[in-house]
């Protein structure tokens, strides 16, 4: 076996564990152990990762809002969902009296297999996916798809007139932003010629000089990429899309009637969607697992894929520090009259850069055509609203 | 014809009947949704990937999304104190039977008009999507045309509906 260079077994190492594992059973169950330990693999890291977000998240808040955030478990506060963990597992499950008990338990646990599903088309290194699909973009969007049943299903099985309500909210939400969140990738596709993310990803694995070949870094990706991270922003109803389990206002949306274990699971899903979506963002635009330079392949590229997630993690917890909530007719207004007719101009421009070649022409035209488009829809829509001293008409 | 063929074949049944039998409105729509998915499982069962994904996508994410927002929206959706067989079942009888009859006819049909392979073809998504804007592109536009005037009619008809209730 020739030489290979330490960087590559450490960019493989996951790989290689999985492969030495594998030999010691027989060869009849080799290619279905390899999948199994895959599964563990993901059903392992996710909530690990999970659990160290929660921590982030309230820090940061923390950090954000002047204070402190958890700061008593364990060295600063950093085993706090250890003792969240145990309280959920412990904690008496109620189920209201008037309730739906079977669509009530059923709920929670489509939303969590559904967004468990997402991961396996994930490309999270060099040769780390699960199932290499030719239409994985589609069975991502796919399984995002059946989210929305499960957060109907628990809306309506608790009886709650705030469940349903943040029911109601949220599948309208993530009805309105899925159209701009499939369109928005399609310009990928249209591109990169492949629904397999794999193949994406190889696509965007190349160089000039020392700067990569992103998606993002064109016209078109750019302006995809912004409307990518709007619609995927209220898909995971993260603030300031958070209307359907506004706190201020619906107690919890949607989940409000579940306690312990189950409420755990709402919370578990609703973060690794964030993480799933997140990483279909950095598959799409950012390259995947692919250096941000040339010379950084040095470092293995499961790194920059878990990166990558982490920074959009970060940036959906900075605005949700910054960013006041929407109300409901802005919510709906931007989705329809600003987010998805931008994305339907994104993908006539990305026509016409495929089609006309190399060359800076493509560039400026498309810049072109983006910014024109952006600062008269902008206008437009700014036109009839009045900026001025707040008035209240329910509350004077 | 595997065990899992027969086992998703069970698990499609028993939802489309659930979705006749049972009497609350919302638990028939769920139970819909349980044979849509049996359905995709059995495109995924054909090797048509596409398909199989395109099921789920339109009918689990938008179909039975929208049917459930029609329930609530529309009525109450609590369940029928009267049985759940409509008055005129014999007449829909009839008509979901000769439905049954054409479609099967047409797919026999199919089967002798087209010539016999010895091994399931190969089928890309980039095949299909060649096809569909060559070969097909005109049935393609057709239905394009046919869901812009079913959406512009929808729009209309809860426009009166908003002047009438002001």
């Amino acid at each position: 076996m020739a030489a290979t260079p330490i960087s590559v077994t450490i960019d493989q190492i996951f790989i290689l564990f999985r492969d030495w594992l594998d030999h010691f059973l027989p060869v009849a169950v080799r290619p279905f152990a390899a999948v199994v330990l895959g599964v563990i693999a993901i059903a392992c890291v996710f909530p690990g990762l999970f659990a160290l977000t929660t921590v982030f998240e309230r820090k940061g808040l923390g950090r954000m809002q002047n204070r402190l955030g958890p700061n008593r478990v364990g060295p600063f506060g950093f085993f706090q969902p250890i003792a969240d963990g145990i309280k959920a597992l412990t904690k008496e499950d109620v189920i209201p009296f008037r309730a739906d008990a079977v669509v009530h338990f059923i709920a929670p646990l489509v939303l969590v297999v559904a967004v468990f599903m997402g991961f396996a088309v994930l490309p999270m290194g060099r040769n780390m996916v699960l199932v290499d699909m030719d239409s994985g973009l589609l069975f991502f969007f796919a399984m995002g798809a059946s989210t929305e049943l499960s957060v109907f299903m628990a809306g309506w099985s608790s009886r709650n007139k705030y469940s349903i309500l943040g029911a109601m909210r949220a599948v309208g939400q993530m009805i309105s932003y899925e159209v701009p969140l499939l369109l928005s990738s399609v310009s990928v596709v249209m591109i990169a010629g492949s629904l397999s993310l794999t193949k994406i990803v190889e696509a965007q694995n190349h160089y000039t000089g020392i700067f990569p070949h992103w998606y993002v870094f064109t016209p078109w990706g750019f302006a995809a990429f912004l409307m990518f991270s709007i619609a995927a922003t209220a898909e995971t109803n993260r603030s300031p899309f958070d209307l359907p389990e506004g706190e201020s206002e619906l107690v919890a949306g949607y989940f409000t009637e579940y306690s312990g274990f189950k409420f755990a699971l709402f919370f578990l899903g609703e973060y690794l969607g964030m993480f799933s979506i997140s990483g279909l963002g950095a598959t799409l635009f950012l390259g995947g697992w692919s250096a941000p330079l040339s010379f950084l392949n040095v470092i293995p590229s499961w790194i920059w894929f878990f990166s990558k997630v982490m920074a959009a993690i970060f940036i959906f917890i900075w605005m949700r520090g910054t960013l006041p909530r929407l109300r409901q007719d802005q919510l709906m207004n931007f989705a329809w009259k600003f987010v998805l007719p931008f994305t339907l101009l994104n993908l006539v421009v990305t026509a016409l850069w495929r089609f006309m070649g190399e060359g800076w022409a493509r560039w400026v035209v498309c810049t072109a055509i983006l910014a024109l488009a952006y600062v008269l829809m902008g206008r437009t829509g700014m036109h009839r609203k009045k900026f001025g001293p707040r008035s209240y008409r329910y509350a004077e | 014809m595997s065990f899992a063929f027969y086992l998703i074949v069970a698990l499609t049944l028993a939802g489309g009947l659930a979705a006749v039998l049972l009497r609350n409105t919302v638990h028939c729509a769920l139970a819909l949704t349980v044979a849509f998915a049996g359905l995709a499982l059995l495109f995924l069962g054909l090797d048509a990937q596409f398909a199989g994904f395109a099921q789920i996508l339109v009918y689990i994410g938008a179909v039975a999304i929208l049917v459930v927002f029609a329930i609530l929206l529309t009525r109450s959706s609590e369940a029928e104190q009267e049985g759940v067989f409509s008055k005129s079942w014999l007449v829909g009888l009839v008509i979901a039977a000769g439905v049954f009859a054409v479609l099967g006819w047409a797919v026999l049909a199919s089967a002798r008009a087209l010539p016999w392979q010895a091994a399931a073809p190969i089928v890309t998504v980039r095949d299909i999507g060649n096809v569909l804007v060559g070969r097909y592109v005109l049935p393609l536009e057709i239905v394009a045309l046919l869901l812009t005037a079913a959406t512009i009619g929808a729009v209309i008809v809860a426009l009166h509906e908003k002047e009438r209730t002001r």
